[in-house]
């Protein structure tokens, strides 16, 4: 059994279990961090899938910025596991797990249709990485990828500006009258400078 | 000698209808949140998958966007949330179902 083989029957079952722990626990912290499990894991599958790159993007990016960012606004809520139970829609979650079923089944037959399962990956992908995988996504995106790149940056700023005006306290203006009258200034505290 | 790239394709399709199972029967607005992420990530993986098989970076590429997509939108996503929850004192969906007041 080749060596990829074997990381790929490893992981991908922790992937599935790590995936489905995550959608059991009631204790957000929990959840996020199977979650984290499961973002590593998937960075392993881009290691098999020749994307270095990508594998270590997806740990810092994922597992390093975004999860602490889900991590801190679930410290700052306080979220406890307080979840109710009671479905607004009778059956809903029966019906979420039937119809996720029937979609694992459909990407089966159509992937069997679609590719086959003996299909194996091609051979002269270093071609295309000539020069490290880096370099040649580097190549490829300031050249044919260079608009959506740029816009991208856009995109990064409008997120930024944007959350900081939703998360911000709206803090009322108040007038030196109002000051004034809701704590009086002794004459002691006028007269000293 | 390599793993088939349908397998990787598979493993794609089952974390994305997790995903989608954990956005419609979660409550809590943070795990719906992670179950996007979850979808998100499976996306990716599909999308790497068919580079390789292709023999093309554009899918890394496209990948990569995605990425940062999420990223941004990942920190709305979280504002809107903590703005929720000082609006209600609450992030349970069923709440926050009628979108005023």
């Amino acid at each position: 059994m080749p060596l990829d083989n074997i990381v790929f029957w490893v992981f991908a079952p922790i992937s599935v279990a790590s995936a489905f722990a995550m959608l059991t626990r009631r204790n957000a912290v929990h959840a996020a961090l199977f979650l984290v499990v499961n973002l590593f894991t998937i960075a392993v599958m881009f290691l098999l899938l020749d994307a270095p790159f990508l594998f270590a993007v997806q740990i810092i990016v994922y597992a390093g910025a975004i999860m602490v960012l889900f991590l801190f606004v679930i410290m700052l809520l306080g979220v406890d596991g307080d979840e109710k139970v009671r479905d607004r829609l009778i059956g809903q979650r029966a019906m979420a797990v039937i119809l996720g079923t029937g979609f694992v089944l459909e990407i089966f037959f159509a992937v069997r249709a679609g590719i086959g399962f003996g299909l194996r990956a091609p051979a002269g992908f270093d071609q295309v990485n000539a020069g490290g995988n880096t370099q040649a996504l580097a190549t490829s995106l300031f050249t044919s990828y260079f608009f959506p790149f740029e816009v991208t940056s856009v995109l990064l700023i409008v997120a930024a500006v944007a959350a900081m005006v939703l998360a911000q306290r709206k803090a009322k203006a108040v007038t030196q009258a109002e000051a004034a009258a809701a704590a009086p200034l002794t004459p002691e505290e006028v007269l000293t400078p | 000698m390599r793993t088939p790239i349908a397998y990787f394709i598979m493993l794609s399709g089952i974390l994305f209808a997790m995903g989608t199972v954990g956005v419609l029967i979660r409550k809590n607005a943070l795990l719906i949140f992670m179950s996007v992420e979850l979808q998100l990530n499976a996306v990716n993986l599909a999308l790497v998958a068919f580079s390789r098989m292709h023999n093309r970076l554009d899918g890394q590429v496209l990948a990569f966007f995605s990425m940062v997509v999420a990223a941004a939108e990942v920190v709305v996503g979280l504002a809107i949330i903590v703005s929720v929850y000082r609006r209600r004192q609450s992030i349970n969906v069923d709440d926050a179902r009628t979108l005023r007041w």
